[in-house]
């Protein structure tokens, strides 16, 4: 019969043909938590009298939510993991100046067909390469770095196709907010979005890294682009092997399907307080911002930087402008080619290997009444600091370009 | 599994930075976490859930991040169980994994009303509001009712060790 990619991957892992709705014990391939999540998950472990983990080699810690720490309490959280990492010799760890965990994951961990389980929601972005990954809760994450297992409800398969090429300055967050515009936050709950790109090369890895970031926003259960000869080129570059490719049937079957014209696309919006109160960037044009955040799991990578500099470069911000790429090699990379520099010059504070902002933890938290724009993945009521400030999340391009203007300004406009 | 309580009542997508937002989740302690329950929309959630009460909620209640802390939080600061016309998943497993019982009931905001009364059957979903209406939840069945029945993850991983 013919299988879905989520139904081909899950078979795998339950080592049972399995359909959508079936409750099913799965193996993980990878078991991942960061700083502020992995000391509940070694609480967790601790309670249960079991410290143990099921696969060294299979387990991936990175620090970046606490990072560098910005109190005590913070430093003693990493400082317990660090101990843990010790006493079971754990080789996969990442300190603070490595990277945030979702970008590691995918830079050099994930494979397509991968089951991947991390205590943090946006595991989604690791699907950019085609793998099955979900946040889970302490709890089961620490079932899961113990047994080497979790358990999943299959969920129903929902095909996306992406079809022509992206116009300039419109990039993968562009596509996310257009499906959260057109289906709303909960349409796909119980589901997983399987992408197809027609031309693969027009939506390059960076662009699906975000795609697959945000599909824990539309509350699918995985959000996962089909491997193709991108996904190949991508980890052959980033690791120097080519990863054996998974994909659906021809004739599978899906509960519904949607395309998208990136050649139509515009630059979007979403405005306070929820992720899919999406609007065309020209709808909320002018409204004057206090703060603008480029970086995070979500956008926080390579091309990101590449069109925040395009735009800032020989101009100054005039609002406050914190930029963070998403990895320390992202970082390196971005200061190569000169758009650390370009950023620099125009006055935005830049670090890397922390989620601070994004979560309104530190390094940039929202004030009452102030206006952020933000490319991270979430506009929740206070979820970048005091509950009485906005976010509006946005593409590099539009937040760039926001930032040089001191207000909500359409990327279009700068050539 | 019967839990019973006065209702309080939310709208859509009450999502975990409005549970427990992220300046909270350096601790775990129930006592702590409580009093910060529901704190960005109602600084005084926690003195209205005390005397224990059961949520009443529309579309994916606990979206957003898988802070487990959202769980723990609801549960210490007297939440009986939610009723919710869909949650986000991760929200579902970690509210199962810690003893917080959730219950899917389509409507349920045009059904239940602020202040009513609710019986809730766990297992087979039944709700009673006010000892008159019966309406027809999802109720918690299969693996996740093992879960919760063995008092969360926990004692569930306990048990599934003694019996390795």
């Amino acid at each position: 019969m013919s299988q879905t990619l989520t139904e081909k991957i899950l078979s795998r892992a339950a080592g049972k043909n399995v359909s959508p709705g079936d409750v099913t014990e799965i193996k993980v391939d990878i078991a991942a938590f960061h700083d502020l999540t992995g000391y509940h998950v070694i609480e967790v472990m601790e309670k249960a009298g079991m410290l143990k983990v099921f696969d060294k080699s299979k387990i991936v810690i990175a620090f970046d939510h606490l990072a560098p720490p910005p109190d005590v309490r913070s430093a003693e959280i990493q400082d317990q993991i660090r101990h843990f990492v010790k006493n079971l010799s754990i080789p996969n760890f990442h300190d603070i100046n490595v990277g945030i965990l979702h970008q590691l994951l995918l830079e050099r961990y994930a494979n397509p067909g991968y089951v991947i389980v991390a205590a943090d929601s946006h595991t989604t972005t690791s699907g950019a390469v085609g793998a099955f990954a979900q946040g889970l809760g302490a709890s089961d994450v620490a079932a899961a770095v113990i047994t080497g297992k979790t358990w999943v409800v299959v969920p129903e398969p929902f095909k996306i196709t992406l079809e022509s090429k992206p116009n300039k300055w419109i990039n993968g967050k562009d596509v996310a907010l257009k499906i959260l515009g057109d289906f709303k936050a909960d349409y796909f709950n119980g589901m997983a979005i399987e992408v197809f790109v027609k031309e693969p090369s027009a939506f390059p890895m960076d662009f699906r890294a975000t795609v697959s970031n945000m599909g824990i926003e539309m509350n699918a259960d995985a959000l996962m682009f089909v491997p193709d000869s991108e996904t190949v080129n991508y980890i052959k570059t980033m690791r120097g092997y080519e990863p054996p490719v998974i994909q659906p049937d021809s004739g599978a079957k899906y509960k519904d399907e949607y395309t998208i014209d990136l050649s139509k696309l515009e630059p979007l919006v979403a405005a306070p307080h929820s992720v899919d109160n999406v609007k065309t960037v020209g709808e909320v044009e002018g409204l004057e911002v206090d703060q603008v955040y480029i970086g995070s799991c979500t956008n926080g990578r390579l091309s990101d930087f590449e069109m925040a500099a395009k735009i800032m470069k020989g101009r100054r911000v005039k609002t406050r402008c914190i930029a963070i790429p998403a990895s320390y090699d992202l970082f390196k990379k971005a200061m190569e080619l000169g758009y650390i520099d370009t950023l620099v010059q125009a006055g935005c504070v830049v670090t890397y290997g922390t989620c601070g902002p994004c979560l309104g933890g530190h390094f940039g938290v929202a004030g009452p009444g102030e206006v952020m724009v933000s490319t991270s993945s979430r506009n929740f009521k206070g979820r970048m600091g005091s509950p009485d400030s906005k976010v509006y999340l946005a593409g590099p391009a539009v937040a760039a370009a926001t930032a040089v203007e001191g207000k909500i300004t359409d990327p279009r406009r700068f050539s | 599994m019967i839990v019973e309580g006065k209702v309080l009542k939310f709208g859509d997508k009450i999502d975990t930075d409005i549970i427990i937002p992220a300046r909270h989740l350096k601790y775990t302690d129930p006592q702590y976490l409580a009093q910060h329950a529901m704190e960005p929309l109602d600084p005084e959630f926690y003195k209205k859930a005390s005397q224990g009460v059961i949520l009443v909620a529309g579309k994916v209640f606990g979206m957003g991040s898988s802070r487990e802390q959202a769980a723990i939080a609801l549960k210490a600061a007297g939440v009986r169980a939610v009723i919710a016309e869909s949650f986000a998943r991760i929200f579902f497993r970690n509210a199962i994994n810690n003893g917080l019982p959730v219950i899917i009931l389509p409507d349920a905001t045009k059904k239940i009303n602020q202040g009513d009364y609710v019986k809730v059957n766990v297992e087979t979903g039944e709700i009673i509001v006010n000892d008159n209406i019966t309406l027809k939840g999802k109720g918690i069945t299969g693996m996740p009712l093992e879960i919760l029945k063995s008092g969360g993850i926990l004692s569930f991983l306990k048990t599934a060790r003694s019996t390795n």
